[in-house]
């Protein structure tokens, strides 16, 4: 049979796509409706914290930070409850990482105030002696794409059902709603009052008076997502 | 027929090695960089405060992985594909205008992507799956460029003389037609501006979410690694080694057992990147259990090659170009060992997020894929060029010193992943953490510095390599392949 498969290419070319495409059709199709599938509590993104969520994967943060916490005692103790399945259901794409050359962040929000963040992006190892993570100064200066957040609002919501202005049961019985502006500059007021809550906590001038002046800097953005991660 | 040899057309093969060499100099330059910084952050800043958005670790570190495996990489299957193809098929390019039109389109469109996805990943445009990290306009382009070598591919095989297909081929058969099925899966996303009408043209958002999106990336991720890293290059070897050293390839049999093997096991391990993670027990342990049934056709297809030496070892000695590739299969056995033992879950629960990992993939690529593609450029210079190797103990010396940096490499990157995965995990009397963090960040400082030693050696090699290339091509002594036809370019 092999010989006669290597002397008729199509039929060779058939038989090494059905062999390649078997394995990922028996592992990943029997999953997908399950996985997507969200825990009570999980909300998602709002227009600032998507706008971060952008920083964070235009930089890369990813290469070096995951974003799961493994069920070992280890791991618990050190980033908190380990991980569920249904708490990345807003996550698109995942941010899992592969590579831990800085602290798991799955749930820093937990752990860290917007004024650490703020004196860690700016000196990493001013506030961490002996940390090797670069400064991300320039997220003081360049203004964050809220424009984009808020097109993938709109797109998560028209075509994957992602609850926006709906409520979300929280773990307590109680209900949250997230909100989607109804227009661009509606989602860009909503953005800029959330972020004049954070740049209330920060002391960068710069960032006071960007904020001020109606622009909202990347790391306001970056520190609305991250106070996020719970 | 005419009872002269073929005249066989290697213009594109010659583009594509010189796009090698280049890209290989890039990829390896950055990351040499990346390994200076996280040995002495201070790197990072290297071209100023102001370029420091540009210069940083995180935004390199994908332009690093893209342009080793999809510009160095890459361009080293073209280049090896535009000269085996030919020959192991038995027809010339230069007898189809159309073929040599898809060849050269092809190259130039390749070239049109991979300068977008420099500027793009400097720009951070990036949807942040490792390996996958091109938005979608990119992807539409990558997407064309692998149809015209489907074309190129299926085309030579159409008006081929040589009606059997030699295992080279079936090898790059496969990584055409996994590449293909993989990438498209794993980057289908819903650009957002067509449906919001706001916002940035580049970005999308991911058809898949949290668990599923992380499946899909590792069954794509793992299965890059094998259909770029892997596939391409076993058909080289099948090709390079018994040219280069006359023999006929060991068994044949075992060739047909380790290709169907691979093909079928292979895409079943991508799960082994998910150990302990959030998606479902079963797969983890099927990419664990499938990752060491792995060992099986990959060790058959490197001891293949390994006993086509037999008889013949003193080779080894004479001709730096059977070092690297006889190394390239040693390389080869000891990652696809390395692999299934860090794929087993407690060994996993150990390694998994440490730079065990780093060091396991990088005595892969620079032992196994970096020394396959070097030798197989090295094997056909002369024939392409029709002049000599420039200059043999240069080749000597680029191996040597590239072997020494990978080991410098990958015994570092040992120590610190298993130190680091120690302590993280270690705890003290009382049962609380026995570190906090950065103790696990600093004590890793004299191993970075010894990986970027070992890079910055290896890199040394590679300009060894860019430069004997470069005399070969335009100063070396003109040799016609008459004169060398079955024997070895160093005989020449």
């Amino acid at each position: 049979m092999f010989h006669w498969l290597e002397k008729h290419p199509f039929f060779f070319a058939v038989a090494v796509f059905v062999t390649i495409a078997f394995a990922g059709l028996v592992e990943i199709l029997p999953n997908f409706a399950e996985a997507s599938r969200p825990t009570i509590g999980t909300k998602p993104y709002s227009t600032l914290e998507l706008a971060g969520r952008h920083v964070y994967i235009k930089n890369s943060c990813n290469a070096c930070h995951s974003q799961l916490i493994r069920p070992f005692k280890s791991e618990t103790d050190r980033y908190g409850t380990y991980s569920l399945s249904g708490e990345y259901a807003y996550d698109r794409p995942f941010l899992w990482g592969s590579k831990r050359t800085g602290p798991d962040l799955m749930r820093i929000g937990n752990v860290r105030t917007t004024d650490w963040h703020e004196n860690h992006m700016w000196d990493p190892s001013g506030v961490i002696p002996g940390s090797i993570m670069p400064a991300y100064r320039w997220m003081f200066a360049n203004e964050a794409d809220v424009d984009t957040a808020y097109a993938e609002q709109v797109t998560v919501n028209k075509v994957f059902n992602v609850p926006y202005n709906k409520p979300i049961p929280m773990k307590d019985g109680s209900t949250e709603i997230v909100m989607m502006g109804a227009s661009l500059d509606a989602a860009k007021a909503e953005a800029l009052a959330d972020a004049k809550v954070i740049a209330a906590d920060m002391k960068n001038q710069d960032v006071k008076d960007m904020v001020a002046s109606g622009k909202i800097p990347e790391i306001v953005a970056l520190i609305a997502y991250l106070n996020s991660l719970k | 027929m005419e009872n002269r040899p073929l005249e066989y057309d290697y213009t594109v093969a010659k583009w594509f090695m010189i796009a090698t060499i280049v890209l290989g100099v890039v990829g390896m330059l950055v990351g040499v960089i990346l390994a200076w910084e996280l040995a002495f952050p201070g790197v990072n800043l290297m071209l100023g405060e102001g370029l420091a958005e540009y210069t940083n670790f995180s935004r390199l570190r994908p332009l690093h992985t893209d342009a080793v495996a999809y510009g160095f990489t890459v361009s080293g299957i073209m280049a090896t594909w535009y000269y085996v193809g030919q020959r192991v098929l038995k027809v010339s390019m230069a007898e189809s205008p159309f073929l040599m039109f898809i060849g050269k389109l092809q190259f130039i469109l390749y070239i049109i992507v991979v300068a977008a996805v420099v500027v793009s990943l400097l720009l951070g445009l990036t949807q942040s799956k490792e390996y996958a990290e091109f938005e979608w306009p990119i992807d539409l382009g990558v997407v064309v460029v692998w149809v015209l070598w489907g074309v190129s591919i299926f085309g030579l095989i159409g008006i081929r003389r040589e009606k059997s297909l030699y295992i080279s081929i079936w090898y790059y058969i496969a990584a055409f037609l996994a590449v293909a099925m993989l990438y498209l899966f794993n980057n289908m996303s819903v650009p957002t501006y067509f449906v919001a009408g706001v916002g940035s043209v580049w970005h999308s958002v991911s058809m898949y979410s949290g668990t599923n999106d992380a499946l899909v990336q590792w069954w794509f991720g793992h299965n890059a690694v094998a259909f770029v890293f892997t596939t391409p290059i076993v058909a080289m070897i099948y090709y390079f080694l018994p040219k280069e050293s006359g023999q006929a390839v060991y068994s044949y049999k075992l060739s047909l057992l380790s290709f169907w093997g691979l093909m079928f096991v292979y895409l079943w391990a991508g799960g082994h990147h998910l150990v302990y993670s959030t998606v479902p027990d079963w797969m983890q342990t099927m990419g664990s259990v499938f990752s060491v049934v792995l060992i099986l056709p990959s060790w058959g297809s490197a001891i293949n090659m390994l006993l086509t030496m037999k008889g013949e070892w003193n080779q080894v000695a004479s001709n730096p170009l059977i070092k690297f590739m006889v190394l390239a299969s040693t390389f080869y056995m000891f990652s696809t060992l390395e692999g299934p033992i860090q794929a087993i879950k407690s060994v996993n629960a150990l390694a998994h997020f440490t730079d065990w990992i780093v060091g396991h993939v990088h005595d892969g690529v620079l032992g196994w894929v970096a020394f396959m593609i070097f030798a197989a450029l090295f094997h056909m210079a002369p024939r392409v060029f029709k002049r000599e190797i420039y200059s043999k103990s240069l080749m000597n010396t680029q191996f040597w010193i590239q072997t020494l940096g990978v080991v410098l490499y990958f015994t570092s990157m040992w120590i610190a992943g298993i130190t680091q995965g120690m302590m993280w995990r270690a705890h003290d009397e009382f049962g609380n953490l026995a570190y906090s963090f950065i103790d696990t960040v600093t004590v890793l400082h004299p191993y970075y510095t010894i990986r970027a030693v070992g890079g910055t050696l290896y890199l040394i090699g590679v300009f060894m390599f860019a430069y004997n290339m470069f005399m070969t091509m335009t100063a070396a002594k003109r040799v016609e392949e008459s004169q060398m036809q079955n024997t070895s370019p160093m005989g020449a």
